[in-house]
């Protein structure tokens, strides 16, 4: 099957600055993809380029096949942009309407829509007396208008509280079991992790990792960390007969490579009934993250 | 497209009454238009005119320069606040075409124009005429002064929408919409004076002159209008300038209708170009 979005050796410059560079990147239906990166690193101009906002320097681009921008692209994507501010003296319920108008849906669903973002009860009040969440949940409801096939989110969960997050994240796969492809950028790395299928890494302007999570994990080599709690502050004894760190003076952590996990564990459980409980815990989103954004480790992925 | 266009102006009118604009516009014309029929004219009959008559052409001076105002005013913050707020790049990757987004912007801008125009001057003709009786022979002149005085702003409105479009701040919109009122109405008739002072009766006094001044859409308006008031209302400065001009009628108006063409296109070239 064709990819929802195809883009192919893409590159924007700004003068002597390449804001994206030689980016090449495939997005499939139903697929959840996070694009990361550092301020600048290109992100939003990736996306403005998907949306058809602006042209690439060189490369191509595919939105279901049509180019970016043209009638049969817009008609299918949704787009919730960086920082919007939408008319202050529209209601919410007002604006949302326009945007249904415009992508020829029914003035039925804007209820319901802005129903499913909890915003029911300030739908009748003016957009300038929302507070920024309420503003984003306006945007987010706009996303949802008349099922999108590509839904573009330039940092979402900005000024969303936890729950509201939630409720994003429960919207999104929503989407994306319909068969949307979502690509949604953001610096919120700890509630991605086992929300998106995969992660995209860009670093001024180069794509330098692209693959599932656990895989980006392997390649990157990071190491596992275990955390053993122990009973009667023998934590010293142990953290000396294990080689780790003793934490305080009930734990120790031992750090060891991926593939020497369970050879570390099973030292672990030979200790017996001095051992309380373990954690195994996997390097984090964070730790990969910071890991291809560095620069000495650009490219080690496909 | 008419569908997007109209959403588009029906969301442009719902802010332009709730921000007071549509009111404030009218009454802006009323008061000046009121002040303009009691403190500045002539008493009537002692040139052989009704009050209304006079009224009316008392009035086209005014229009002269608060109607390019009040258009530049409506129109200069459309795609320029937009641009600021970051809600263009969201309406441009909505399904409807760059060409109804201006068609939408631009039909309300109008609409609140033409209101303020046919209330503000109908307003302040209906009081002079029943305060001073007299025969209603103005009222074919007012109706000529209003949709004329509605074209020379519809012309404002569409520069304003390219400045508008060429901006991405309203800041920078508004200083060049203040640059284009002062340039295009109040210095364009005085520079081109002074040039006339300076050539003492000249060819171009006579020949490139009268056509550069009804060049500019506010002189043409004014001429159009004059042409319907009897001669023997005295016209002063450029407007007698103008009346020297034996054009046809549809002249002035042409020139109204081309600046409307000419910055509409203008306008949607600019908003083509433009990116997110
Ligand atoms: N219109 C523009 N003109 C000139 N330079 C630009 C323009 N847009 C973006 N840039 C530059 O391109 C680079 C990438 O910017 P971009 O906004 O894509 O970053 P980002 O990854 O979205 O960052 P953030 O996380 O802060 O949103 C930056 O160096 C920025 O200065
Ligand atoms: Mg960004």
């Amino acid at each position: 099957m064709n990819p929802a979005v195809r883009i192919d050796h893409v590159t924007k410059r700004y003068g002597a600055i390449a804001a994206v560079d030689g980016v090449s990147l495939n997005l499939a239906a139903g697929e959840t993809l996070a694009l990361l990166g550092p301020n600048g690193a290109g992100k939003s101009t990736l996306i403005k380029m998907i949306l058809g906002l602006t042209d690439p320097s060189d490369g191509n681009i595919e939105v279901l096949g049509s180019p970016p921008g043209s009638h049969a692209a817009r008609q299918s994507a949704a787009y919730l942009p960086e920082n919007v501010i939408f008319h202050k003296s529209l209601t919410g319920h007002e604006q949302l309407t326009m945007f249904a108008r415009l992508k020829g849906q029914p003035k039925a669903s804007v209820q319901h829509l802005l129903e499913r973002v909890a915003l029911a009860e300030a739908m009748h009040a003016r957009i300038g007396t929302y507070s920024k969440g309420m503003r984003q949940k306006l945007g987010l409801a706009q996303v949802l208008l008349g099922q999108p096939k590509i839904a573009i989110l330039d940092e979402p969960t900005s000024g969303l509280d936890p729950l509201s997050r939630e409720m994003f994240y429960r919207m999104i796969s929503e989407l994306a079991g319909a068969g949307c492809a979502v690509l949604l950028s953001s610096h919120a790395l700890t509630e991605l992790e086992a929300r998106t299928d995969r992660i995209a890494i860009l670093r001024r302007g180069k794509l330098v990792a692209c693959d599932r999570l656990s895989a980006l994990r392997a390649a990157a080599g990071l190491p596992v960390r275990l955390r053993v709690e122990i009973r009667n502050g023998q934590a010293d004894d142990v953290a000396s007969k294990l080689g780790g760190q003793r934490v305080n003076g009930q734990a120790v952590e031992l750090v060891c490579e991926a593939r020497d996990k369970v050879a570390r564990l099973a030292d672990v459980t030979r200790l017996g009934r001095t051992v309380a409980d373990i954690d195994v815990v996997p390097p984090s989103l964070e730790d990969v993250y910071r890991y291809y954004s560095a620069a000495q480790n650009e490219g080690k992925t496909s | 497209m008419i569908r997007s266009s109209v959403t588009i102006a029906v969301a442009e009118l719902k802010i332009a009454y709730r921000n007071q604009w549509v009111v404030t516009a009218v009454a802006l014309m009323t008061l000046f238009g009121l002040i303009l029929a009691f403190a500045g004219s002539a008493p009537a009959g002692t040139l052989g005119v009704d009050r209304l008559t006079l009224t009316v052409s008392s009035l086209a001076t005014l229009c002269v320069y608060l109607v390019p105002l009040i258009a530049l005013l409506l129109s200069y913050d459309g795609f320029a606040g937009e641009a600021e707020r970051g809600s263009l790049p969201l309406l441009f990757t909505y399904p409807a075409s760059r060409f109804a987004l201006l068609a939408g912007k631009y039909l309300a801008q109008l609409v609140i124009l033409a209101i303020a125009v046919f209330a503000g001057f109908g307003i302040t003709a209906g009081v002079v005429w029943s305060v001073d009786g007299g025969s209603s022979d103005g009222f074919a002149l007012l109706f000529r002064l209003q949709w004329s005085a509605t074209l020379l702003g519809a012309g404002f409105l569409a520069l304003g929408a390219a400045l508008s479009a060429a901006s991405r701040q309203t800041g920078t919109a508004a200083s060049l919409a203040i640059a284009v009122w002062l340039l295009a109405v109040v210095m364009y008739d005085v520079g081109l004076l002074g040039a006339v002072v300076a050539d003492d009766g000249g060819t171009f006094t006579k020949s490139v002159f009268p056509w550069l001044l009804l060049a500019n859409p506010t002189d043409a308006f004014r001429l159009f209008v004059l042409q319907a008031v009897d001669a023997t209302v005295p016209g002063t400065g450029p407007q007698a300038a103008v009346q020297m001009l034996d054009v046809p009628a549809f002249v002035p108006v042409a020139i109204m209708t081309a600046w409307v063409i000419v910055f509409l296109a203008l306008a949607l070239a600019s908003l083509r170009r433009a990116e997110g």
